[in-house]
């Protein structure tokens, strides 16, 4: 969740020299950091030099270690005012805020709808704005961008049914620049004549407006809760929406837009370049903000500017980002609900069978919400490999009525989500993006949700009860794995040290422990992964904690 | 004989009835006493309305009034932040361990005011007799001991233990740890 816009190759990292297959075996854990804090650790440390920059789960503190010192010691600590209604607006691991770092200056997003700006080097806080307000349920769950002197958030809360939108502050001062809206008129969407969809029926004007009931839009969700890219050559940025408000589509008929889609922005004025629609309508709360990445290589022979999203639909989207024009759709876990995405015009080619409807149950519709990926995916250029950290899951979806009362969950569906097969409930999906299909599938006990690295010729990631691995990037083979306290759900990070060798970190906590109050006898708990959890082992040590590992 | 038959099974008949008693409109009076809650100044815990004893605690012991209780569970939302009493961004209500207090009048101001760490306040979304029939429900989800009546069953997908099963767990789970 950390990481800004990138543009071009892979994971490269100052340690690629030396952490390599042939070396990984010999990682030893140098120290842990143990905050001791129960929740879910979604955001990944930054390494600035001779900084650790750590952000605890909500309520949030802020650490900056000293690598310097053997064992690190803390350079200072900050701890932001805290609204605990938030608390109450988080689910299951979902992310809760996040860090970036630019120009010597920190840049958090708080869960409760804060964004502050920090000197790195000293903790002094530079300003801070509220952003979003956490009594109706919208929260800020993923990191800022840092983007040519600005700031970019966007919010969430698709569950309780807030309006979605992404705004631009300015870096410096934390005052507000542009914000424009996931649903509603053009007017508030950014879209103006520079807009040029390729797809047929989103020219049309309002559609943010048209294609719901009167007045659904105002709380129709679309949050921009995940990563946003920004490509500095062409000054576009890119961004996915939520899903739609309510869960149950009866209610929202019409192709709901702009949600559940990727958008193109231009940085300067945040106005619209281009929509792909890539859930229109959507029946299982997908949504669109599943990380991409942006590559530059050669597509079918011709270099390309492309945009890869592997989609929480089971399908990789390759898209050139200068247009949008989606040129390849192909499913990495089994999928059942629909049989492929119509090229010609982007939509799904549903199966009627596994509709929703209102008062009845849906059985075994595949892929499951929150979806078949929402971890950050990895690319490694000299394998041409796509690292995906999956979920193979199907679901029983019963949609019954959603009441919209403001602060309270607006969703009238009840999922309970079980495994796809018998291969496991997740995988990491070593996709051949030239071939359009898996190279190799590393089968997963649990679902995978944190984000994978790929680096050296490695893939490295971790899972949800707590095991970090190193596979061979070409050939999938487990190299290396480590046994820690708690589940991972964030992305591990490599570093070299001070002393010149290389580190591996990963921040653990999945708050899976039980302060988590989840009764897991209950199939729909925790949005129905509560069904699937069922054998999660218990956290040894459920703290957020810091492991570092390092290269001897 | 036939007559000697119905005249043996009509007490028994009748004597089932209780449970099934509905009361579809309150006497003002009683409506207005229910909201006559005394609560400790922390918040949690105090004295709950007399007419509840008086009218033989039907919030607990009537099926109708806990199914209505299930009724608002549904329609106020419950479900977007409790699931089915399993929890998902709130705690579970099932599992018997309460953050601001087990009895009938914490349930009942947790309902009515919020509480701090995200349970929104229904004092202008329900009434004090519909408040008290989700309190009802509420106890009975994560009950440890047999209930003398149940709610209805889910029309659809059963995703828990149904509450007609007595009890709803024979002993408490491991506590959470704060």
């Amino acid at each position: 969740m950390a990481v800004s816009g990138t543009v071009g190759a892979a994971e490269v990292t100052s340690a690629e020299n030396e952490l390599t297959p042939a070396s990984v075996g010999q990682l030893r854990l140098a120290f842990t950091f143990r905050t001791h804090h129960p929740g879910p650790a979604t955001q990944s440390p930054l390494v600035d030099g001779s900084t650790l920059f750590l952000l605890t789960p909500f309520p949030h503190t802020l650490y900056a270690l000293n690598l310097a010192t053997p064992g690190a010691t803390v350079r200072w600590r900050y701890t932001p005012e805290a609204d605990g209604t938030a608390r109450g607006r988080s689910c299951c691991g979902e992310g809760q805020g996040g860090m970036s770092l630019e120009g010597g200056q920190l840049y958090v997003n708080t869960l409760d709808g804060r964004t502050l700006a920090l000197d790195a080097a000293s903790g002094a806080p530079t300003w801070e704005v509220r952003t979003a307000d956490p009594s109706s349920g919208e929260t800020l769950v993923s990191a800022p961008l840092t983007a040519g002197g600005r700031l970019l958030i966007g919010n969430a809360g698709d569950r309780f049914g807030v309006r979605g939108w992404i705004a631009a502050l300015d870096g410096g001062t934390g005052r507000a620049l542009w914000r424009w809206h996931s649903t509603g008129p053009d007017a508030e969407v950014g879209i103006v004549a520079g807009f040029k969809p390729l797809y047929p029926g989103n020219e049309r004007p309002d559609q943010g407006v048209a294609s719901w009931p009167p007045s659904a839009w105002r709380q129709g969700g679309g949050g921009v809760s995940g990563e946003i890219l920004w490509d500095a050559a062409s000054g576009l940025i890119f961004h996915g929406t939520g899903h739609p408000a309510p869960l149950v589509p009866d209610q929202r008929p019409g192709d709901n837009r702009w949600t559940s889609g990727l958008f193109a922005r231009e940085l300067e004025t945040g106005l619209a370049r281009w929509f792909d629609p890539l859930n229109a309508h959507d029946l299982y709360g997908l949504g669109g903000t599943a990380p991409s990445l942006l590559l530059d290589r050669a597509w079918r022979g011709t270099p390309r500017q492309l945009l890869v999203h592997p989609d929480a639909n089971g399908h990789v989207y390759v898209l050139d980002r200068g247009t949008g024009e989606i040129l390849s759709a192909e499913p990495f876990v089994p999928v059942n609900a629909t049989a492929g995405v119509d090229l010609a015009t982007a939509t799904l080619r549903r199966d009627e069978g596994k509709a929703v409807r209102r008062g009845r149950m849906t059985r075994d519709v595949c892929p499951a919400h929150p979806g078949a990926v929402t971890g950050a995916s990895a690319y490694l250029p000299e394998t041409g490999l796509l690292y995906i950290p999956s979920r193979r899951l199907c679901m029983d979806m019963e949609a019954r009525n959603a009441n919209y009362i403001r602060g309270t969950g607006f969703t009238g569906a009840n999922l309970r989500l079980r495994p796809a097969d018998e291969r496991g409930r997740g995988a990491l999906v070593g996709w051949d993006l030239d071939a359009g299909r898996p190279a190799w599938t590393v089968p997963e006990r649990f679902p995978l949700s944190g984000g994978v690295l790929a680096t050296g010729g490695l893939v490295i990631y971790g899972t949800r009860d707590g095991l970090l691995k190193a596979l061979d990037a070409r050939s999938g083979v487990l190299l290396w794995s480590f046994q820690t306290g708690s589940g991972i759900l964030s992305r591990p990070v490599a570093f070299r040290g001070l002393d010149g060798h290389a580190h591996l970190v990963v921040l653990a906590g999945s708050g899976d422990g039980p302060e988590a109050e989840i009764d897991r006898r209950d199939a729909s708990a925790e949005n129905g992964m509560g069904n699937l959890l069922r054998d999660l082992p218990r956290p040894s040590d459920p703290g957020a904690t810091l492991y570092v590992f390092r290269l001897p | 004989m036939r007559v000697l038959l119905a005249a043996l099974l009509l007490p028994l008949a009748l004597a089932g009835c209780k449970h099934e008693a509905r009361e579809t409109r309150l006497d003002p009076p009683v409506a207005e006493a229910l909201g006559e809650v005394r609560v400790m100044a922390n918040r949690i815990s105090g004295q709950p309305p007399m007419v509840n004893a008086a009218q033989g605690e039907p919030y607990r012991n009537n099926a109708y009034q806990l199914a209505q209780g299930k009724r608002l569970y549904e329609w106020f939302n419950c479900q977007g932040c409790h699931a089915d009493g399993g929890g998902a961004s709130g705690p579970a209500l099932m599992n018997g361990w309460w953050r601001y207090g087990p009895d009938a009048v914490s349930i009942f101001v947790t309902l009515r005011d919020g509480r701090p760490n995200g349970m929104p306040s229904y004092r202008d979304r329900l009434t004090t007799e519909q408040m008290w029939q989700l309190t009802g429900y509420l106890q009975n989800l994560g009950a440890t001991v047999a209930a003398t009546a149940a709610p209805s069953r889910n029309d659809a997908m059963q995703t828990r233990p149904s509450e007609n099963r007595a009890p709803a767990m024979g002993a408490l789970s491991p506590p959470p740890s704060r």
